[in-house]
């Protein structure tokens, strides 16, 4: 079956930042070239699929996600990475919280990198969050187990035990020795992302040199913008990042941990550089009440989580779909840009765009159908269709 | 020779694009009879694509049994460059119709041996038979395919050295940089298009009016290659009001009062065998 030619008909692709009527080709798990095809092979489509003028975008990646469907990723993270496939996400990072280095010794090892296909989407890594974070602006991290480089990135290794299958670390940049380690994450291949943080910006320019590259969920858990210390806020319109560098950012298009002035704000500023994440916690999908993330309990009330018995935000409960909604709704930006955002933009930050976030050819066929109102009819990881909405 | 004078480019597509798919629907063809077509690229005809796009979507005529040579190609530019002729064809053509891609045949410009390959392309052509239908447009000056003036009107296909002009003409499909449009190319002769049955020719826009004077109004000549086709039996030139500034009072007042006889020919419960005369 991997090899059967299929063309998907009657539907409009999102492709070169713009959705066009065209058919869309794929085999062995990859879009290709339909003209290669017709030139070089001479031979026509095995199956052909009619769409029904469908919109066809890249899948959905998601990189700051806690959990869902009520596991969290310290527990399991296969129930999440099947739930996952009804809202449009065909890859995500399992996102790990500030935790005890036991359980970072037994998770991290646990979570491993893994192609996706009907049970669940691809795992592109784990993304921790922690420990290594400012305690003032710990969110709903447990402050019990935060941590500094006391011996630089020796403490790294000893808090998570291996770094395997890490793809992205979020760190505060003030810490005493954060420019050794994110050297050192880097030239591993780990994704620094500033957060959590007291920072200012020359902490944030600091961290940016040394080659972070991402902010963690922009305005949430960091100083709030001030026109004398812009912040790590400030490192959207920084003239300080080296040249033919992008500083992205992940921001929380939920409607509730970012209004939709500062969405704009953001999207003005600096478009290439926004990332949609959800920043869900397990709660996602699940009834008001009591839940756990990491070693909290939380709390669902009026479509929100808290820190249970407390008004502090801990993760969102929205999914991608709502969010990229909620994006365009606020921002007036394009659906194409809206899309991208979910998908393009954080294939960008793993650096790994030619594969994911795209429909070019030779790239990976994960992709979603959307109706005009951008609900997900289906969800297609490579070549094979792993979710449907039901009739 | 007809020659069709229409109101407007945009009806020289329509009308062309019927007369094509009466050709097709008329032969009746089938898996042991391929209706065989000449094609060219260019901008004249890219609006008679469109409307055969659009009657084949609309179910009023299918490609399964038609099997199409296309006249030219550029020498050593990648098949995928924007201005290449594969790229042309499968972007405004093959793609959105149900031809089948073994009975497409386009020149290979990057073939090791560019003789052979035309060689090959004038033995397919006899192969099947010859072409039916053969459509073309023509340059300001009067060439058809790459046939540059002085071209041999008993030409076959072969490689050929594109005049000054036409490398000026086409450097802005290159970013105005002429050092990139390709100096050669290979192309049909003007004797193979003389071997089709049937020549159909589309004419559009001022620029090309001088050019359609030559070809009908003064004699043969191999300067303006376009004229050879006065010797063809079967002749059809389609063309607009614009390009027939040039022609005599006379002459276009002839052919206008033979629309009525040339509508017929579109019309699509009359068989065209009747009105295929030498002319």
């Amino acid at each position: 079956m991997a090899l059967t030619l299929k063309q998907f008909k009657n539907c409009r692709i999102l492709r070169n930042h713009k959705i066009q009527k065209e058919d869309l080709w794929i085999r062995n798990g990859k879009i290709i070239n339909p003209e290669k095809i017709f030139f070089d092979e001479k031979t026509k489509a095995d199956i052909q699929i009619d769409c029904r003028n469908a919109i066809i975008a890249p899948g959905f990646i998601e990189l700051q996600i806690n959990g869902g469907f009520g596991y969290d990723f310290s527990y399991s993270d296969d129930t999440v990475a099947k739930g996952l496939l009804s809202h449009g996400v065909t890859s995500f990072c399992p996102t790990v919280v500030t935790s005890p280095k036991e359980i970072y010794h037994k998770v991290l090892r646990k979570i491993k990198k893994r192609a996706g296909n009907e049970d669940g989407a691809n795992v592109l890594g784990i993304h921790v969050e922690g420990p290594f974070i400012n305690v003032e602006k710990k969110g709903a991290h447990p402050d019990q187990y935060i941590r500094n480089f006391a011996m630089g990135f020796e403490t790294v290794m000893e808090t998570y035990g291996t770094l395997d299958d890490v793809t992205i670390l979020t760190l505060a940049p003030e810490l005493v020795n954060s420019c050794d380690v994110i050297k050192e994450l880097v030239a591993r291949d780990v994704v620094v992302s500033v957060g959590h943080s007291m920072g200012d910006l020359k902490h944030g320019e600091a961290a940016v040199s040394c080659g972070a590259s991402f902010i963690t969920h922009l305005f949430n858990a960091m100083l709030p913008f001030h026109h004398r210390d812009p912040g790590l806020v400030g490192l959207l319109a920084s003239d300080k990042i080296p040249e033919g560098k992008t500083v992205y950012f992940g921001i929380i298009s939920d409607g509730t941990h970012t209004h939709p002035a500062a969405l704009r704000i953001a999207y003005r500023t600096h478009p290439n550089g926004l990332v949609l994440v959800t920043d869900a916690i397990s709660a996602l999908g699940l009834e008001e009440g009591k839940h756990t993330i990491g070693q909290f309990e939380v709390e669902i009330r009026e479509g929100k989580a808290f820190v249970a018995g407390t008004n502090t935000l801990c993760g969102s409960i929205a999914t991608m779909t709502e969010c990229v909604k909620i994006f365009k709704e606020a921002t007036g930006c394009s659906t194409e840009y809206a899309l991208e955002a979910a998908s393009l933009h954080p294939a960008q930050v793993l650096g790994i765009s030619d594969k994911k976030g795209t429909l070019d050819f030779e790239a990976d066929a994960d992709f979603i159908f959307l109706n005009d109102d951008l609900d997900v009819l289906q969800t297609w990881i490579a070549g094979e269709r792993v979710y449907f909405k039901p009739t | 020779m007809r020659l069709v004078i229409l109101e407007t480019s945009a009806y020289v597509a329509e009308w062309s694009a019927k007369y094509v798919m009466k050709r097709i629907n008329d032969f009746k063809p089938g898996p042991d009879k391929l209706f065989v077509l000449g094609l060219p690229t260019g901008s004249t005809p890219y609006g008679m694509y469109q409307k055969l796009i659009e009657f084949y979507k609309a179910g009023k005529v299918s490609f399964k049994y038609v099997k199409t040579f296309n006249m030219d190609e550029y020498v050593n530019l990648p098949r995928d460059h924007p201005e290449s002729y594969h790229y042309y064809m499968w972007n405004n053509f093959f793609k959105h119709i149900d031809i089948d891609p073994k009975n497409v045949h386009i020149l290979d410009g990057n073939a090791t041996d560019l003789v052979q390959e035309c060689n090959d392309f004038e033995q397919k052509i006899s192969e099947v038979g010859g072409i039916e239908l053969f459509i073309g447009g023509i340059g300001p000056d009067g060439h058809i395919a790459f046939n540059e003036p002085g071209s041999s009107l008993v030409s076959r296909t072969r490689v050929k050295t594109l005049a000054q002009d036409t490398l000026e003409a086409n450097a802005r499909f290159f970013g105005n940089d002429i050092s990139k449009v390709p100096k050669q190319a290979l192309t049909v002769g003007v004797g193979t298009v003389m071997d089709a049955k049937e020549v159909m020719i589309l004419i559009t826009g001022t620029h090309k009016a001088f050019a359609l004077y030559k070809a009908i109004e003064e004699g043969v000549n191999h300067m303006w290659t376009v004229s050879a086709f006065q010797q063809h039996p079967h002749t059809l030139m389609i063309c607009d009001e614009d390009a027939t500034l040039e022609l005599r009072v006379k002459t276009v007042k002839y052919f206008k009062a033979l629309s009525a006889v040339h509508h017929k020919l579109i019309e699509e419960d009359i068989p065209l065998e009747q009105y295929r005369t030498i002319h």
